[in-house]
């Protein structure tokens, strides 16, 4: 670990005026990604910005019947939050079918977009990796890569985000609010995250002296007919290695809109427009359903220990449909 | 009376220490001036070091040294130095000898700060270069270059071929020839490796270390530094989990007292999770087991062959393929255990050592047979039960096996089952039941203990022994209380202390019939002296009885013919003038009485799992396992063990695997994130049942010993109940989603033979 020193800031402006004037600085929220980075060495930041003084943990309601999640909020708080237990559902089932009780006390909603991968090499300091190191190679290519991605891979890098709460926000199509030096911007949550390409020491859009301060949820929430499924190597408390957020907008049997993201495939929550539109207008089906999932998995690259997702994904994303087509709208 | 304690389900004595967090672990004593020390591990598997440049760490402020093979103080030079009471065959790894790399994660420096946070930080400053050389770590690549390994102190090697086995194969009417891999796996105790070197004001060392064995770790100590056995005293009051990797002393003990030595001053060492993936694991075992059988299930050959990894310095072996000639009747057996060395560290034992990987591959093997011969594979085993060892040719102790599959299979509802594979469902779930034997050894060592009774009634005893999360504590209080009769709450044992009597290191199951011989013992002997002045009090009611005739129950002596008439032990002690009594006492097993048989714990597991076919996942639902090990000391204790060994069989039959990266020789999944055990929702239904077993033979109290049975077969059982299941039968642990449903994909369900 690093020797750094440590700020904390009571609002936006003393978060991102101290941020801006070291590069080297890290907002901590929960810490339960960013200690542990430390401790390997992975992250070696020189300033702590300590933010959890910061007035961002309230869920609140947007002007337009959305709902806004302070990025403070904590995973545990949001996932029981009455409103997202009513109306994003698919919200609170991702986040609860992450991590454990412990860790999504301490989690917030702001630190879970930015968690890193859990690729074995980028935690190693011992092995080479483009995305700790730049430049010097990626390990998982060609070595052990059982989580690794399938999808929007580069030759650079074949890492996963591993978030489960992220692929609920990506069908939900949230919007993250941040303030940097430069002022506020909303990024549409498909924007968020990038895929590795050349440079996959950079996992988002977010620039260094920003802060997220919410995250907001459009009106529609899904809550009639949507599905999280998550495929792991034990039944809790393990990343996903796919992971599918499905949700439905149905008439009847009929189908008439439809989102779909799928986790542990891609250094992003993965979505394929053009496969959820094949869906507009059809009727709830298995055959319907696995013609998306070809769709969504069309182009999709194993790796050797990880080519199995491509099957699974498939399998993951029409049982996932069915539950969000079957299932009766909440009490 | 209130006093009888053995067979009794008390809760854990030391239980309130432990979750009241004033039970302290080696890396938590706390002495002022203490220094930190923190490792350096290589990076590659092998080569040499070229260079290390530590300056930048000694510029800063509070580093005190960093150690390394250059500067390292001067300690034994002969390979015998750092053998251990458990050390195998070949030259025990020694830290900082030289700038050779034997393996990744190697110890190569030691950075000592005055405080833990900056030592952490100066470690991340110290370049290393290394010259590489080309390694192997893939054992399936080293089947060419396999040995018989020299044999192991307590370890048998296999016994040579009886009759004929590959003519009787290949003249059996079916057959069975199958290669079952299984992965490397480490222990993972819950508390890291520590070692907090305390330096005293005369120089002399005490010493609190995470081992499953003081007296071990204590003489390593003084062996290796050349220090005479008053100069350390070495404690290991509490140990959070072991499993066998505590047997042998870890590295962090020699580098904590090298670098007091060194600084003279106190100095801890605790190693990280990484590095817990560096000191030694279950070793990555591949083993073909051949079946032949008549028509009938008869078990004509049985040909039973592991290849094992170990080290480039030392050959580890232990005891996989024997019990396949202890379990069965067969005229016509081969038993095969070699070797192949790789650029690792030396695998250490690790729960049931050996049977683990032996009886997952032959009770795999079993089954497959069951179902070639179209045989209930319960039936199949009772077909070809041994009456007998016939590896050894000796009688069993005891063996209640029969009565373990008979009250296993009642309470689990197995004649319900339906024999054919994917003939079982639940809602669209595939469900499996299948069944495996476990069987495991015996022993008993030499052991030593001391007791103290007070005046007051309190009586102290003590062993060097261990308590790795057992019940070593409850049990052995047990044990002195009841002797004694005294209540359990004027009893303290102490354990875990170089200067108490020595005892073996606790492995192998032996701790209990050891030490608690031990135990018993040296209270005889206390009860004997109190005895003698009892008799010779004024009116004494045992006057004339003889020593047998007496009971001691309730803090009280009595006659067992008359117990109204008692005397108290305090009044004897009063009467007797004694402000106490101290006893020590040496038990040494009847070796000669115990070689006469063949001595075993045997277990009957049945399983049941639900399979989503189509993503792969298993639930296990159910897990039964009846347990014949001798007499139970307490039923509590007793079920946590056997639960502790099923959890872990969940986790081997589908969780557990070290995975190296064979380009850099290293085991990537080194955190529990990604290492991964069974967490509770993967942990349903477990029923312990206990086969009342006599056994007369084994030791005066009829302990077999749990700490290990209840992990052997689990595994089999588990990935039988999945071939049930799914018609896949997977032969290479663990049992993951990705080999369940693409298997489900392409194979075709198998068939049943016709019934003959
Ligand atoms: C063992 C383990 C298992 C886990 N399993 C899962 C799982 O199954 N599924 C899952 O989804 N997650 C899982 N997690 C990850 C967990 O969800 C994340 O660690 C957590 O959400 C991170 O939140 P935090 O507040 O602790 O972030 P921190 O560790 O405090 O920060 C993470 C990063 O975000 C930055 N940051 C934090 N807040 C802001 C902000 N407001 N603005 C700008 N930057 C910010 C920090 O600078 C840092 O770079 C697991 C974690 C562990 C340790
Ligand atoms: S996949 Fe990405 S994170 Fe992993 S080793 Fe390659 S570059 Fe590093």
């Amino acid at each position: 670990m690093n020797n750094f020193s440590y700020t904390r800031a009571t609002d936006i402006t003393s978060a991102v005026n101290e941020a801006s004037r070291e590069a080297t600085a890290k907002f901590i929220a929960g810490g339960t990604n960013l200690i542990d980075l430390m401790k390997e060495n992975v992250a070696r930041p020189t300033r702590l910005i300590d933010i959890n003084r910061v007035p961002l943990n309230r869920i609140e309601e947007t002007k337009d019947g959305g709902l806004r999640l302070g990025a403070l909020v904590t995973n545990a708080d949001t996932a029981y939050n009455d409103q997202v237990e009513k109306r994003y559902p698919l919200l609170s089932r991702a986040i609860l079918s992450g991590a454990s009780a412990q860790l999504r006390n301490m989690a917030t909603d702001g630190g879970n977009l930015l968690q890193r991968t859990r690729c074995y090499y980028f935690y190693d300091v011992a092995t080479p990796c483009n995305k700790r190191e730049p430049g010097t190679g990626c390990s998982a290519i060609e070595g052990f890569n059982r989580m690794h991605a399938v999808l929007g891979t580069s030759d650079q890098c074949i890492a996963v985000h591993p978030s489960d709460m992220c692929v609920a926000l990506a069908a939900l199509e949230a919007v993250v609010r941040v303030t940097g030096k430069n002022g506020d911007r909303a990024i549409p949550f498909s924007d968020f995250h990038r895929l590795p390409g050349d440079t996959p020491q950079i996992d988002t859009n977010l620039e260094a002296d920003e802060i997220i301060t919410s995250i907001d949820l459009p009106p529609k929430g899904f809550a009639d007919h949507h599905a999280y499924l998550k495929v792991r190597d034990r039944h809790s408390y393990a990343f996903a290695l796919v992971s599918v957020a499905a949700a439905l907008e149905m008439d009847g049997n009929k189908i008439k809109g439809t989102r779909l993201a799928l986790g542990g495939v891609a250094h992003k929550p993965w979505r394929s427009k053009e496969a959820e539109e094949l869906l507009n207008g059809k009727a709830a089906n298995s055959d319907n359903f696995q013609a998306v999932a070809e769709t969504v998995m069309h182009g999709a690259k194993g790796f050797g220990h990880n080519t199995f997702k491509i099957d699974l994904a498939k399998r993951a994303i029409v049982r996932a449909l069915k539950h969000a087509a079957q299932m009766e709208a909440p009490r | 009376m209130t006093t009888n304690y053995i067979g009794q389900p008390i809760s854990r004595v030391d239980g309130r220490a432990k979750v009241t967090g004033q039970a302290k672990y080696a890396g938590e004593y706390n002495v002022p001036n203490l220094a930190y020390g923190v490792v350096v591990s290589s990076a590659i598997a092998k080569g040499r070091i070229a260079e290390i440049d530590a300056s930048a760490a000694l510029g800063l402020k509070g580093v005190l040294q960093v150690f390394t093979h250059k500067n390292a103080p001067p300690t034994a030079k002969s390979d015998q130095s750092y053998w251990d009471e458990v050390a195998v065959p070949g030259s025990p790894f020694r830290p900082f000898k030289d700038d050779k790399l034997l393996f990744s994660g190697q110890p190569i420096a030691l950075v000592v700060a005055e405080s833990f946070e900056l030592a952490r930080y100066a470690a991340s400053l110290v370049q290393v270069e290394y010259e590489p050389e080309a390694h192997a770590t893939d054992l399936n690549q080293q089947r060419d270059k396999a040995y018989k390994p020299k044999p192991r102190e307590g370890v048998a090697p296999p016994p040579p071929p009886r009759g004929n086995p590959d003519k009787a194969f290949a003249n059996s009417a079916v057959q069975i020839d199958a290669e079952y891999s299984v992965p490397a796996e480490h222990h993972n105790p819950m508390e890291p490796f520590a070692t907090t070197v305390i330096w005293e004001a005369d120089g002399r060392l005490t010493v609190y270390d995470k081992t499953q064995g003081t007296p071990n770790s204590h003489q390593y100590v003084c062996n290796v530094f050349g220090l005479s056995p008053d100069d350390v005293h070495l404690l290991s009051p509490y140990v959070g989990g072991g499993f066998g990797s505590g047997l042998r002393p870890k590295y962090q003990l020699f580098l904590a007292v090298m670098a007091a030595r060194g600084l003279k001053r106190s100095v801890r060492v605790t190693l990280t999770r990484q590095q817990m993936f560096t000191i030694g694991h279950r070793p990555r075992t591949l083993q073909r087991v051949a079946l032949g059988a008549a028509k009938d299930g008869k078990l004509e050959a049985l040909i039973h062959e592991a290849l094992a990894e170990t080290s480039q310095f030392e050959e580890y072996s232990e005891p996989v393929v024997q019990w396949s000639g202890e379990l069965y009747k067969c005229e016509n057996v081969k038993l095969d255990h070699a070797l192949a060395n790789l650029d690792i560290n030396t695998p250490v034992d690790m729960r049931a050592p050996g049977a683990t990987w032996g009886l997952y591959a032959l009770e795999s093997a079993m089954d497959e047979l069951a179902y070639k011969l179209n045989m209930d594979p319960l039936e199949l085993r009772l077909k070809n039960y041994a009456e007998k060892d016939f590896s050894n040719n000796k009688p069993f102790s005891s063996k209640e096996l029969k009565e373990c599959f008979r009250q296993g299979a009642e309470r689990f509802g197995w004649s319900k089952r339906t024999p054919e594979p994917r003939s079982m469902r639940d809602g669209g779930k595939l469900v499996g039941w299948g069944l495996a034997t476990g069987i495991w050894e015996t022993t008993q060592l030499p052991a030593g203990a001391k007791a103290v009774l007070t005046a007051e009634g309190k009586l102290t005893v003590g062993s060097a022994t261990a308590d790795i999360g057992t019940g070593t504590y409850t049990i052995m209080t047990q044990i002195a209380a009841e002797s004694l009769g005294l209540p359990i709450e004027d009893v303290t044992f102490t354990l875990g202390d170089s200067t108490l009597p020595r005892a073996p290191v606790e492995g192998g199951s032996f701790t209990a019939a050891s030490v608690g011989s031990a135990v018993k013992q040296v209270c005889d002997k206390i009860r004997e002296k109190l005895v003698t002045v009892a008799k010779a009090m004024p009116k004494s009611p045992l006057a004339n009885a003889k020593s047998e005739e007496i009971a001691f129950a309730d803090g009280r002596m009595m006659l067992t013919s008359g117990p109204s008439r008692y005397v108290s032990i305090k009044e004897v002690m009063r009467h007797g003038g004694l402000s106490s009594i101290a006893e020590t006492a040496d038990s040494t097993p009847d070796f000669e009485k115990q070689s006469k048989y063949s001595i075993h714990p045997h277990s009957a597991i049945f399983a049941e799992v639900k399979v989503d076919e189509d993503l792969g996942t298993i639930d296990v639902l159910r897990v039964v396992s009846a347990i014949a090990g001798g007499r139970i000391l307490n039923p509590k204790t007793a079920r946590s063990q056997i639960m502790g060994g099923i959890v872990w069989g969940i986790g081997m039959a589908l969780e557990e695997e070290s995975v190296i990266d064979q380009k850099f020789g290293r085991f990537m999944n080194h955190n529990l994130a990604e290492y991964h055990v069974p967490v509770n929702a993967d942990v349903q239904n477990i029923d312990v049942i206990f086969v009342e077993e006599h056994d007369s033979i084994v030791n005066p109290l009829g302990i077999k010993g749990l700490g290990e049975i209840g992990i052997v077969g689990t595994g089999a059982a588990i990935g039988n109940a999945i071939f049930h299941a799914t018609g896949v039968r997977v032969r290479d642990l663990p049992i993951t989603l990705d080999k369940v449903f693409a298997g489900a994909a392409a194979a075709r369900p198998v068939k049943l033979a016709p019934a003959a």
